[in-house]
């Protein structure tokens, strides 16, 4: 039983990965890129440590699981901020740039 | 086909890489890349062959170990280098040919 | 089993050429070193597969966190590459000539594959003597410490080559309140990571490289977020933080040599903590030169 749940929560977290990648790779421009790559891989990641967590061997691993779980969410939520404020700050730039010429 | 003699093959060819990028290419950041990649090249082929009779050769993996810190340290000064010869060449050059 | 293995092995190995291509070839310089980056991350699990976790933590660390760093910050202080004309008999040249090295190469590496491997054994033996049970740590600071030596020397000399080349200055982006907040929790997490790899590296997977790598990881990032003083080499602490590795280990080396056994052979009673305050000095060294190799930067003299 654990062990079908287990297998169910890799496929799906799989699933998520390979959607958020076709999404960073598919999508056009770098706002929807970003909330593409980091909306799908954080579910993905999640179900990835869910199924992982099902099939552990003790519960230090658990523990040790959820912690990196944490630690690469809330990386990735920075990172995905830092990005999207450097496009923001460009595109701004860029704008004014085009407002001054015209 | 193991996996050792697979990696051993895997490191020649990123050496194989690393070489030709060094020899082709002229940026100099895409060189420094090129010569990193060719110490992980043979990075690769040290461990292979560390790892080929089951248990791990330490002798091999720390000489691997020194050597990533030698490879950073002389990767941060080829980078320095490239960036003073980059600053050096831009001043000498007349102005207005630094568009072209 | 070994069939899921070697489809893994598989996959790595052709992710890392692509990824090297890409590093070499990609269309812009920034997306090659992305690639590169990517590159150093993926060759830190090959090392965890191939039973090496030292060298997979080093390589997370040092090839993908401070070389990528290094090669975005000489991005922005580099202008972009003129496209190359490419030639097809230079190409057709190139191939062929890779082709007949590769035979060459791997008719001369293969065979080394099934060679005879004395040195674990031997390592394994005279492993009680040593003063540490993780061999990997035994070998590095005993029965190679010449290597070791060296090797921190070429880290002082790097450190002294870019010093001369006089890094400038340059204006910082806009510090970002949300980077600040989360490298404040990040930083008292490498400190405790580093010292639990230090203390663990007598015993198991780990050690100073990896423990200084992962410090001046933590200092890196702390002066990208600005919350950091600038980092100059006249600093007098800073300084003697580069020095005290080379120092200590130099200092144990010819106390051995003039009272004891010889050069670089430690006392039988004391080796094990002769090697802990080694790797402690070490890393402090490790940690400082790559920090400074990183992000120092020498004071504008009013130029």
């Amino acid at each position: 039983m654990l062990g079908w749940l287990s297998n169910a929560a890799l496929a799906l977290g799989a699933f998520f990965f390979i959607a958020g990648t076709l999404g960073l790779l598919r999508f056009p421009d770098v706002y929807s890129r970003l909330h593409a790559v980091t909306k799908a891989d954080t579910l993905g990641l999640g179900l990835v440590v869910l199924g992982l967590c099902l099939r552990a061997p003790s519960w230090r691993a658990v523990v040790m699981m959820l912690l990196v779980w944490l630690l690469v969410m809330a990386s990735s939520t920075t990172a995905c901020q830092l990005l999207a404020r450097y496009q923001r700050e460009r595109d701004q730039a860029e704008g004014g740039d085009q407002d001054a010429r015209h | 086909m193991s996996g050792a003699s697979l990696y051993l093959g895997l490191g020649v060819l990123l050496w194989l890489l690393g070489l030709h990028g060094l020899l082709r290419l002229r940026h100099p950041l895409r060189r420094i890349m090129a010569i990193n990649l060719m110490g992980s090249g043979t990075f690769m082929v040290m461990v292979a062959l560390a790892s080929r009779s089951g248990h791990n050769d330490p002798v091999l993996q720390a000489l691997v170990v020194t050597g990533l810190v030698v490879a950073v340290s002389a990767t941060a000064f080829a980078l320095r280098l490239a960036v003073a010869h980059q600053a050096h060449r831009s001043r000498q050059r007349p102005t207005g040919e630094h568009e072209e | 089993m070994p069939a899921t293995e070697l489809l893994l092995d598989i996959t790595l190995g052709v992710l890392l050429l692509i990824l090297a291509g890409a590093a070499l070839h990609g269309t812009r310089l920034y997306t090659g070193i992305i690639s590169f980056i990517a590159f150093g991350l993926l060759l830190a699990l090959v090392w965890a597969r191939l039973g090496a976790p030292d060298l997979a933590l080093a390589e997370a660390a040092i090839g993908a966190g401070l070389t990528g760093v290094l090669l975005l910050s000489a991005l922005g202080r580099h202008a972009d590459e003129p496209a190359q004309p490419g030639s097809a008999v230079r190409t057709l040249a190139t191939l062929l000539l890779g082709v007949l090295v590769l035979i060459l190469l791997l008719r001369a590496v293969l065979p080394l594959a099934q060679g005879p491997q004395p040195l674990p054994a031997l390592v394994n033996s005279q492993l009680e003597a040593s003063g540490v049970s993780h061999p990997v740590t035994a070998v590095l600071l005993n029965f190679r410490a010449w290597d070791t030596l060296l090797e921190l020397l070429v880290l002082l000399l790097a450190v002294l080559g870019v010093r001369q080349l006089q890094p400038a200055g340059r204006p910082r982006p806009g510090v970002w309140p949300l980077l600040q907040a989360w490298s404040r929790i990040l930083a008292p997490l490498s400190v405790i990571i580093g010292g639990y790899l230090l203390w663990r590296g007598s015993h198991a997977p780990g050690g100073a490289f990896q423990a200084g790598a992962l410090l001046a990881a933590g200092v890196v990032m702390l002066r990208l977020a600005g919350l950091l003083p600038l980092l100059r080499w006249e600093n007098g602490l800073l300084r003697l933080l580069v020095l005290v590795g080379v120092a200590l280990f130099l200092t144990v080396a010819a106390a051995g040599a003039w009272f004891g056994a010889g050069w670089l052979n430690y006392p039988a009673h004391w080796s094990g903590a002769l090697i802990v305050l080694i790797e402690v000095a070490a890393t402090l060294s490790i940690a400082a030169s790559l920090s400074l190799l990183v992000v120092g930067e020498r004071q504008e003299l009013g130029r």
